[in-house]
């Protein structure tokens, strides 16, 4: 092949094709943690099975010196270890590209593809003959093709013997088996092939001032920054991690010096309506209380979510969503809760939902729902996705402001409610819709009843319409207000462009990577991205201000642009969507595609043809 | 049903507690039940219990769940902040709240439907935290806001107003109690004022979950000859099998009380309990005795009241979640946010 034809540094798509609890997860996490240090932007995506043991698992690593690391359909080089996959694995690769192979067992005749490299190791073999005992052999066959990798695509073994060293420090032993196994994958294909490969990389400065994380462990991260006390959850994949980070961290980081004493309260709950309960108990007392969850569970909590809204409680509610409905594909990514998370609830409910698009918006975007919930007296949805969640993403390193404050609201402190005559829960005394609170316990006249039944504005039961209606009224006014405090949408625009592309969420890489394509191509379009619901003045304005908005998101139903449709006074006839719902993070090319389409078919209508 | 508002004004010779407040002062508003039914008289004994013990209304979060049993919290204690939260959930709202005050008293007022069908996952849940609430189970064997359908406690050949006979066995808020390791449970009668006042008052002091369920006549639905819950049969039925009085912190126990077959438990606050089997060879400290003996007496259509089963040195939920005792809503921000220093230091292992 010509290695000369084009520049192929730092512009790679590995997939790595292996079979869960064979322990791959780890070495898959070695190489992207090596990719980072060597300064290339990087990702690793994690195509799971909702399984335990012996079903395929994949792992998808893009590394791309321009910082375009939304997944790519493109694979230049397939690691491919699962027997039972090798016809769709071996098909996937590029014209051009290469398989690494398992060589202790032949491959079959058919496999094999003239236009693609076969790289066979025989990884099986030198691991019986190298290492002790069935465990080993099977963990150490991960490493080993870590190390032939290293040798293909150009990772320095310094750099992987330093993660090693870190990771399994206490251990020596540890590090040392690993090390070799290594350099026993690296030394075979050193000998054995044309090192480096046609695409490979080289160290650069991407990834200055930036660090690898998951969503889960940022939002639990945030929720500790936030200052949570008391977090409920029932255990659901894709938010499980969530609570695992945010336990974590607490462990680390809130305990009592001499007590000993945790200063927060976790409970996992006997399902997620207690879930949302508790949550909603710990928030009327005053805490800062939340729980993750994802779209089954907050289906189980729509009745208690009506509550909160009503009764007017904070809540944070983390939704990692996953493909639905029902018990859908577990383990694989989606934006189906967009309409869920907006209206959850029976009756007239409407709510704050911000939708991080990066493991660092999520970090963020939790301390900004504990401000939210507690400024508006309403639960706040973080809604994120598998993709963020679970999988690693490079983003820039995170701050924190010491000076913060956060913002509890309009809530009364005890000499407060001592110079006060009378006190009513749900009174609008600024006119700002939003009433003043009182906590438990705190004085006497702060006590009031809390309910999920009608009650008039001085917070007294009530069965009479037009005082029922009056409290509802301001309800309604008080979420739509805080669409001038939810976080603003990014938006990239040039004067004179007719197309703007729509999106949120983890779509965000993606669609900056297609504007970028398109507009080498000579395309231009705009790019805005939803943050929050309800939405700002500065969305509408977008779509006004574009003939032909393109709505890009991943669901079926086309949730976000019903939404604006619903939510803003656009005419449906300028909004048209680009859908992917098929369970994986969305690719570059899914919105070209897309968008190109949309655009022959209404220049189609434009002719007349 | 009553509708006009009480007095507000307090005759000055009415007896003050030492906080210098008189039992006028832990009502509620007017109660909106039927005249006669059981629940207001289970209101009353609540009233007298918090009075007695002088615990600062303000203090105190009553919590319920949906049903007649749940509108009562706004029946006393004016003063205690209030939650009336959705059907068969007010376990979990309590367990929050509890989680992130610990330093205010609990007191949960459910009913059969609530606790025992819809609500009973919570309820076996909360019991198994042991969150330290007392919690009121007033059991009339029927729903009454949707109009007299048979509940879960409902027992094998009760008839309903219209004649429809029960065959389903009833969930017995008791023995399933004593079964999820409870650590206080007891049973009472609306209709037994001289017993309900200090069991309740002993729940109260109980660290951890105190269940009490009441039985608590439905006078509209469920009083008639056929049903097992009605005044007539009640008092036919119950057998008190421990006689318990509570002593509240600072007073002296008189050798005198505590002699013969009295026995004392020290509740967690100082105070103590004392109770007087009845049924001879009953022992409220022994689980598995307690248990025979209750389904024995049930077998015999009989109802075991008084103070069925404690635990002495329960401990609650804090303690298997090792919490500060500082209530973690007196926690100061300072107290929980780690700042930048540690946020960088924490990244560098993220590299």
């Amino acid at each position: 092949m010509d290695r000369t034809s084009r520049n192929c540094a730092n512009d790679l798509v590995v997939k790595i094709a292996t079979v869960n609890g064979t322990g791959s997860a780890s070495a898959n996490g070695f190489l992207m943690q090596a990719i980072f240090r060597m300064g290339v932007p990087v990702s690793g995506k994690n195509v799971f099975p909702s399984n335990i043991q012996g079903l395929p698992t994949w792992y998808e690593i893009r590394a791309n010196k321009d910082g375009h690391t939304a997944r790519s359909e493109r694979v230049d080089l397939m690691v491919a270890m699962n027997p039972k996959t090798y016809v769709q694995d071996i098909k996937e690769v590029k014209s051009g590209g290469a398989v690494l192979y398992d060589s202790s067992w032949p491959l079959a005749e058919e496999l094999m593809r003239d236009d693609v490299e076969f790289y066979g190791v025989p990884l099986s073999q030198m691991c019986v003959e190298n290492f002790k005992g069935a465990r080993q052999q099977i963990l150490m066959k991960n490493v080993c093709y870590v190390g032939v990798l290293a040798a293909l695509v150009n990772i320095d073994l310094h750099i992987l013997s330093d993660i090693f060293e870190e990771k399994f420090g206490k251990k020596p032993k540890l590090v040392e088996l690993n090390n070799a196994a290594v350099r026993l994958g690296h030394d075979f294909a050193m000998e054995n092939f044309e090192c480096p490969f046609q695409s490979y990389l080289q160290v650069m400065d991407g990834n200055k001032d930036s660090v690898i994380m998951t969503g889960n462990m940022a939002a639990g991260l945030g929720c500790v920054y936030a200052g949570a006390t008391v977090g409920a959850w029932y255990p659901i994949t894709p938010s499980t991690s969530l609570m695992d980070a945010f336990k974590g961290f607490c462990e680390k980081l809130r305990q009592d010096p001499e007590s000993k004493g945790n200063r927060f309260c976790i409970i996992q709950a006997e399902d997620e309506l207690a879930a949302i309960g508790m949550v909603l108990g710990a928030s009327w007392m005053g805490a800062r209380a939340f729980t993750p969850t994802s779209g089954p569970g907050i289906s189980l909590m729509s009745e208690f979510i009506g509550l909160a809204y009503y009764a007017e409680i904070p809540a944070v509610l983390f939704d990692v969503q996953r493909t639905g409905p029902s018990t859908g594909m577990p383990t694989r990514t989606q934006q189906g809760d967009i309409l869920t998370t907006a209206y959850a609830s029976h009756g007239d409910t409407r709510h704050i939902v911000l939708f991080p698009a990066d493991p660092s918006e999520c970090f963020y975007l939790s301390v900004t729902a504990f401000d939210l919930a507690d400024r508006f007296q309403t639960p706040v949805f973080v809604v994120s996705d598998l993709d963020i969640g679970m999988n690693d993403w490079v983003c820039d390193n995170l701050e924190w402001d010491d000076d913060f404050v956060p913002d509890r609201g309009k809530v009364l402190s005890a000499e407060q409610l001592e110079n006060m005559d009378q006190f009513y829960r749900y009174l609008d005394i600024d006119g700002d819709a939003i009433p003043y609170r009182s906590l438990p316990g705190v004085h006497p006249k702060g006590s009031y009843f809390t309910r999920g039944s009608g009650h008039d504005k001085y917070g007294r039961y009530t069965e009479d319409g037009a005082l029922y209606q009056e409290v509802v009224d301001r309800l309604k006014e008080k979420v739509d207000s805080a669409a001038n405090s939810v976080p603003e949408a990014e938006i990239i625009q040039n004067e004179g462009v007719q197309i703007g592309l729509v999106t949120l969420g983890g779509c965000r890489k993606a669609v900056l990577e297609a504007v970028e394509k398109m507009e080498a191509d000579g395309l231009s379009v705009n790019y805005l991205r939803v943050k929050s619901f309800p939405f700002g003045p500065e969305v509408e304005e977008f779509l006004f201000s574009h003939e032909l908005n393109i709505v890009i998101e991943q669901n079926r139903d086309a949730q976000l642009m019903k939404l604006l449709i619903m939510e803003t006074d656009i005419d449906k006839n300028k909004l048209r969507s680009v859908l992917d719902n098929k369970g994986s993070p969305l690719s570059a090319q899914t919105v070209i595609d897309g968008v190109e389409e949309l655009i022959s078919q209404s220049m189609a209508t434009v002719d007349g043809s | 049903m009553s509708q006009t508002a009480k007095p507000s004004v307090r005759h000055p010779s009415l007896e003050v507690n030492k906080l210098g407040l008189t039992q006028r002062d832990y009502e509620g508003s007017m109660s909106t039940l039927c005249a006669g039914c059981g629940h207001d008289s289970i209101t009353a004994a609540l009233v007298q219990a918090f009075y007695e013990l002088a615990i600062e209304p303000h203090k105190v979060a009553k919590l319920s769940g949906i049903g007649c049993s749940s509108k009562t919290p706004a029946y006393f204690l004016q003063e205690a902040h209030g939650f009336n939260s959705v059907h068969g959930r007010m376990p979990s709202i309590a367990t929050g709240a509890n989680a992130a005050n610990r330093a205010m008293s609990y007191i949960g007022v459910s009913g059969d439907g609530d606790s025992l069908s819809i609500g009973l996952g919570q309820l076996c849940h909360a019991i198994r935290r042991n969150v330290d609430m007392l919690y009121i189970i007033e059991n009339n064997g029927v729903y009454g806001l949707t109009k007299g359908q048979f509940s879960a406690s409902a027992d094998v050949g009760t008839k309903a107003k219209r004649g429809e006979e029960n065959r389903m066995g009833p969930i017995d808020p008791v023995a399933l109690a004593m079964s999820l390791g409870a650590s206080f449970v007891g049973r009472s009668f609306s209709g037994d004022k001289g017993q309900l006042v200090p069991l309740v008052k002993a729940g109260l002091s109980h660290k951890g979950f105190a269940l009490l369920d009441v039985i608590s006549p439905c006078v509209t639905f469920n009083d008639h000859q056929g049903s097992t819950k009605s005044y007539q049969h009640t008092r036919d039925s119950v057998q008190e099998v421990v006689e318990a009085d509570f002593v509240p912190v600072l007073h002296e126990i008189k050798a005198s009380q505590a002699s013969g077959d009295v026995t004392s438990v020290a509740m967690h606050d100082g105070s103590v309990i004392k109770f007087r089997p009845v049924a001879e060879g009953y022992d409220p400290t022994d689980r598995d005795k307690a248990y025979s003996h209750i389904a024995s007496r049930q077998a015999q259509g009989e109802v075991a009241t008084g103070l069925l089963y404690i635990e002495e040195g329960s401990t609650d939920i804090h303690s298997f979640e090792n919490t500060v005792e500082k209530a973690l809503v007196d926690l100061e921000f300072e107290e929980v946010c780690p700042g930048n220093d540690v946020l960088q230091a924490l990244q560098k292992h993220w590299r």
